[in-house]
Formats: structure tokens, sequence, C-alpha cells
């Protein structure tokens, strides 16, 4: 899967930094809690930076290249922060026989970015997702934690507007 | 003890309808009316009938109520439990008759099913241990460690023939004593919850509405293979399911169910919890053994068989999450039980996750050799809006498709695959006269490419490929010997990959072009697609004698590609037009004609 890598420069915080310093405390020697490292990094700051996934190489003793293979090749991973509103909508098979790819379309028009893309301003990101298990409510879609079911194209516009 | 119980569907799509509010709301209510001792209300998993989400039961009397919002519960509370008055426009309406209301086990949803990896789905409240105890749950397993030797355990799940419900069909007992013959100073138990099949989520049912099943049915494989330590492999996408897995481990360890001399027998078993991270590969055996190992998920090459060397090196036993359901009832009720349910060579029952174009939308279980039909028909309730059944999917990205013809084949491991389809994990997608079977091939092979791990050649390179003509049928641009190459490809990457996913990949393909080849031929020779899905083959056109002059479509269209004086017939320029349908949905006259 092509990943969009960020370009924006990554701050950190003394709070942020200390949560990821512990885990990678509790996990060092461990191998195989490496994804452990990198999904709680990621719950930290969002996506994974770079310097963080050098942060990550180095406290776990293992090679930067192994990280960013990891992180490249499962797609929970982000190389690029998400927007404030997270729009996920799902592709799964139910939900794409149900006209998800024209959801995907309006979505896409209305804020005038692509899949996987982040609006300029960093309020929306846009991508298409996996199965999310809510077959019984194709078409689906999330923003953030929010999820709406049995949507069609028309109903695109007046959900984003609960988000301005 | 309570007069009532409220029982409210905490699985993931009445979750995403809000049923976690709902609970909320009818608790407060509750006690509101000084209740709270005489009602309870229970936080369940998955009843199945997601369609009617969010889903509630009240007993004794066995209401079923349906699509409940959160508005509706002080009423529920007020009529119901205060005042013993149902709520009847709120009941599912199957199961109201004029005399009486019909227990839900008479609707045609349920009466097919017969319920043994989801028995407890939907009846009692995961997160508590007791509940599971009190139907039944640990007597397998002390059953196992006390009066069966590991040999035994392993016979007895021979005999019942269950075979692995993940989609190869394997059958579990022979898997299980493969590891067991082996000698190793560790040994593993491992559960595939990685559930990457888009449209199945029975996995996902399972441990959200009963996880001490899988705890139970996994220590018992680790007593019969001579196991100590085990792993659950699930999706990080299901989060409510891993919540419950964890506080279901925590449990049973302080109970004594799970961790050093279980039962005073002697035998210790240990569980993690181990998150995915999104990868349709992982869901192959050896590459989520790879995964668990902190790697890429690459599958390996077999042999070794995990029997021999699985993960960590180690001997270990894999099976799918509706696999281990299984085991505790066979163990409880015997070999003979099982074996009595479904066909000669496939036993039991199969969980089926049934979504697309149909009405009961929703998680059933049906014994073994139920046909098609029944399901389509009787339990979900037919195609919605009058519409005509063309095929159904099974299998997801690895599977193919049952056209109208086939319905009545009885459904089961090997009548799957002798009509080129298979089981898969059990997501049956239904699809109707809108569909196009291209566009469908076309999708899960745009799955494919995107998940293929890339290291082998014929899945990493021939997937997409595969991908490019499908794009060139669906642009119009192919000729009838594209559809030779077609197939030549899909059997040179179907004999040629190295794991499950890239042999199976070309499935989808395979299977539309045996049964609807007219569908590609209208692509490729008419240049047509006759659901009139594919966009670059269609055009929009003004039947003149209906339309009436509004300026409605010349107004939206987003190109102004629609001419035409007020009260005129319009037309549209086809070479700017981007076929956006917008002008189908404005016209109030039907005068605009897809084809």
């Amino acid at each position: 899967m092509l990943k969009k890598i960020s370009k924006i420069p990554f701050t950190d915080s003394p709070e942020q930094a200390a949560k990821l310093d512990a885990v990678i405390a509790e996990c060092t020697g461990d191998v195989s809690m490496l994804m452990h490292v990198m999904q709680v990094a990621q719950d930290i700051y969002g996506y994974l930076p770079f310097e963080i996934q050098q942060k990550i190489a180095d406290g776990m003793n293992v090679p930067l290249e192994k990280v960013y293979g990891v992180a490249t090749f499962y797609a929970q991973f982000a190389l690029a922060p998400k927007g404030k509103y997270a729009i996920s909508v799902c592709l799964g098979t139910a939900c794409y026989v149900k006209g998800a790819q024209e959801i995907l379309d309006e979505l896409s028009a209305q804020l005038g970015i692509e899949a996987e893309e982040c609006t300029a301003d960093g309020k929306y990101s846009l991508t298409a997702c996996r199965c999310i298990g809510a077959c019984g409510l194709a078409p689906v879609m999330t923003i953030n934690d929010d999820v709406y079911g049995k949507i069609t194209a028309a109903d695109v516009k007046g959900i984003l507007a609960k988000y301005e | 003890m309570y007069r009532s119980h409220v029982l409210v569907c905490g699985g993931t799509g009445c979750t995403s309808s809000n049923s976690q509010k709902i609970i909320e709301t009818m608790e407060a209510e509750i006690k509101a009316k000084g209740l709270e001792n005489e009602v309870q209300v229970i936080r369940t998993g998955c009843f199945g009938l997601c369609a009617l989400g969010p889903i509630m039961i009240v007993y004794p009397e066995g209401c079923f109520y349906s699509e409940v919002k959160v508005e509706d519960v002080p009423e529920i509370v007020e009529e119901h439990l205060l005042k013993g008055r149902m709520v009847k426009r709120l009941l599912y309406k199957e199961t109201v008759t004029p005399q009486k209301i019909k227990g839900l086990n008479d609707t045609d949803f349920y009466k097919k099913q017969k319920r043994v990896a989801l028995r407890n789905c939907g009846v009692i409240n995961p997160e508590d241990i007791n509940e599971y105890i009190a139907y039944d749950g640990y007597q397998a397993l002390a059953k196992c460690l006390t009066e069966y030797t590991p040999e035994q355990v392993i016979q007895i799940v021979k005999d019942s023939g269950l075979r692995g419900r993940g989609g190869g069909g394997f059958p579990t007992g022979l898997k299980w004593s493969f590891t067991a013959a082996n000698k190793a100073d560790q040994k593993y138990v491992v559960c595939n919850a990685d559930e990457g099949d888009p449209g199945a989520f029975m996995d996902r049912s399972v441990l959200e509405g009963d996880p001490h099943c899988i705890i139970e049915a996994m220590t018992i494989c680790g007593y019969a293979t001579g196991a100590t330590e085990g792993y659950i492999y699930v999706r990080a996408e299901y989060p409510i399911a891993v919540a419950r897995l964890q506080i279901a481990i925590n449990q049973a360890k302080d109970l004594g169910l799970l961790g050093k001399n279980i039962f005073d027998s002697g035998f210790d078993f240990d569980l993690h919890v181990k998150l995915g991270a999104g990868a349709f590969v992982c869901g192959e055996e050896t590459a989520l053994m790879t995964s668990i190992e902190g790697n890429r998920g690459e599958p390996r090459p077999r042999p070794p068989y995990p029997a021999v060397k699985g993960l960590f090196g180690k001997p270990t036993t894999e099976n799918n999450v509706e696999t281990f359901a299984n085991i505790p009832t066979i163990i409880r009720e015997g070999a003979e039980y099982f074996a009595s349910m479904g066909t000669e060579k496939s036993k039991g029952t199969k969980v089926f996750a049934l979504g697309g174009k149909i009405k009961n939308t929703g998680l059933v279980e049906i014994p073994m050799g139920t046909t098609l039909r029944e399901i389509i028909e009787e339990i979900g309730g037919g195609i919605p809006n009058g519409k005509k059944f063309k095929a159904a999917q099974t299998g997801g990205p690895s599977g193919g498709c049952i056209p109208a013809h086939l319905m009545d084949t009885p459904i089961d491991y090997d009548n799957l695959t002798a009509i080129g389809c298979m089981m898969g994990s059990g997501g049956l997608i239904v699809m109707d006269e809108d569909n196009c079977m291209v566009d469908i091939a076309k999708f899960f092979l745009d799955f494919t490419v995107d998940e293929s791990c890339g290291k082998c050649t014929p899945c990493r390179i021939g997937t997409k490929r595969l991908r490019e003509m499908l794009d060139k049928i669906t642009d119009g641009k192919a000729t009838l010997e594209d559809l030779d190459k077609l197939e030549e490809l899909c059997n040179y990457i179907k004999e040629n990959s190295l794991c499950g996913l890239g042999q199976t990949a070309p499935n989808p393909v395979l299977a539309t072009l045996k049964f609807f080849r007219d569908e590609y031929i209208a692509h490729v020779v008419d240049k047509k697609c006759p659901a009139g899905v594919c966009k670059k083959l269609l055009s929009y056109t003004i039947a003149e004698d209906k339309c009436k002059g509004c300026t409605a479509c010349a107004r939206k269209c987003p190109v102004g590609a629609i001419s035409g004086a007020i009260k005129q017939p319009h037309t549209i320029d086809t070479t700017k037009c981007i076929k956006c349908g917008v002008c189908v949905d404005t016209c109030k006259f039907d005068a605009v004609i897809k084809k």
C-alpha cells in the first residue's frame, strides 16, 4: 500500500516523549513487542514521523529499516498526520455493493481532496478504510468516533455541516 | 432477584447506532422510577439481526424491540417496565400476530438457524464470567482435564468431523494430532482473529458476545496438544472485542481457570492478546505468526508446517475463532451430537454474515447443507425494492460467486469447491441486477493488489496486471482475445503464488468469467455495461417526448453539457458529459436515460 509521507515539521512535547520512553523501557529486549510500541506511539502522536521511528529503533535496539518496514506494511500505521476530523469511508464488500464509492466521491468533491489526503488547513482528512464490521449498517462512514450508517451521497453535505 | 431483564445488543453494529447511549438512558430512567432493584439492564453480544439495530429484548415476556432510539427509552420504561404494557409500535413486526406475540425463535429469521458457535451471543453478558459459567461454561475444560487424556480429547474432536472454519476446511482433530505428535520444550496455540475478509464479521461477534468460549477452547487445545501458552491475534479495528477479551482473560485468571495448575490437574496455560495492524495477508497462518513475532507479516513457505515449526520456531496449532467456538459444545455434548448436524463430509453448523442487497442483513448460523435459496429467501427475507437476485459472493477476495441457477446447491465445503467457489470465512454478499460482475471482480482485485505483501512475484505483479486488464475491459478497450489472456494469467497466478492470498486472488475473476461471461462479452464486444455501473461505457440522453424543458438539469449540470430553450426538449453534449448522473437525480419526469 502506498503511503503519503508528511512534509509538516514534527513537534514533540515532554509529556508525549515521557509516555513513549516508558513504553520503550517496558518492551526493550523483546522484538515481538515492536508493533505494540509502534501502536502506542501512534496513539500518542497520531502518526509515526521519522523522528519517532528513529527513537523506537534506537530504544528497541533494531535497525530503523525494520521499523520503517513494519510501518509501511500495515495499513494502521500512518506516516502523515490526520486532520482534526478524520473521515473514513468503509470500502468493504457489503458497503461497496451498496454505493460506498459514490459516498467517497462526494466527500472528495465536497472537501476538494482525494482519499488518503488532508485539507490544507489540517481540518479534514479522508481515507478509504477496510471493512469495520458494521455491515448491517452499510454503507458506513466514520468521522473520528462517530459512525454514520445507511447513508447516501446526498446525506454527505448535511453530515459535514456538523463538523464546521 | 430481578423481575425483569432488559437485554440490549452491544455488538459493533448496534453500538454504532448508539446502543451504549440507550443503555445509559435506560439505567437512568429505571433509577428515576425507583425500579433499580427490580429491573436489570444487560449489555449482550450480537443478536444477529443487525439490519434492525439497535435491538432490545425484555424478559420474561421475550418482547423484541427493534430500531430503538434514545428518545423511545422513557416510553419503554414508563409503559412496559412500570405499567406492564408492551410498546407495540417498537415491536419487531415479524413477532406480532393478531392474537399474541410470537417468540423470536418462531420468526423466519431465526426459525431455520441452529446456534452452536453463537449459542451465547445475545444471551449472556460477555463481561461477566459467572453468566458464562451459568450457561455450562468451563464444564468442557473441566471434563477434559479431569476425565480425558489428551489423546482422548483429540479423538473426540476427530470424531466430531469439525473442519477449519476460517476458509480452508482442514479437519481440526487431525491438525491437533500433528502438533501433539511433535516433541518440544515449548508449544503454542494461536487463535486467528484477524478477520480480514471484507463483509465477514462472525469472529468479531463471537469475541464480543462470548469471549470465554474462545479462552476455554484454546485451553482445551493446549491440553490436547501439549502447549502451555497461547496467543489471540485480533484486528485492532475491533476495539470492543479486544476490551472484552482482556476482561475475560483477567476474570478467568482470577478464578483459576487460566494460569497455573488449572482444576488442580497440574496443567498450566497462559494467554496473550496481540493486536494486528491492518494487513489482510496476516489471516494466512504463517504470515500471522511472522506478525506476532514483530515483523512485516509476510508468509513463510510450507513445509515446514506450523505443527513442526510455527510460532517462534516451535510446534504450533492455529485455528480460527469460529472453529474454537465449536469446541466446548463438542466436548460437552459429545462428538455424535455435533456430527448429527450437517452433511456427510461437512459436519455441524456454519455462521454466515449476510450483507449487501438483502433485507435482513446480519449474522446467521445454519446447519451445513442448507441451500442458498433458504438462506436468502427465507432467513434473509429476500432482495429489497423488488429487484432480481443476480449472485451471492462467498469467500471474499479469495472466493467466487454463486449465480441464480445454482441457488439450490446445499452449502458445504465440497459442494462449494465443486462449483468453483469456496466457503471462506463465511461472508455472504448478495448482489442484484444493479451490480456489474466485472466491476465486482475489479473491486476484489483492487483489494488484493493493495494487500499483496510483495514477497513473491506472481502475486505482486500478476494481480496488478490482472487489474489493468480488467480496467481495459471496463473502459471498453478490450478485445475477445484479452478474455483468454485474462484467464491464462489467472491460472498462472493460482499455480505459482507462495501463499493462500495469491493462490486464491484470481478466484473472483475466474468465477465471474465462468458464470457471467456474457456480461464480460457485453463490455468487450458491445461496449456496454448491462448493469449501468461502468462509467466509461455509459451514455446519458434525454428523451424528447418526456422532457418538459424545465431547465432543472441544465442548471445542475456541473460541466454545462446540457442545453436547450425553456419549455423545449433539452439535449446532452456527450463530449462534455462527465457521467456524474446529477441530471438523472434532478429530473422529475424521468426524461434522462442512462444506458
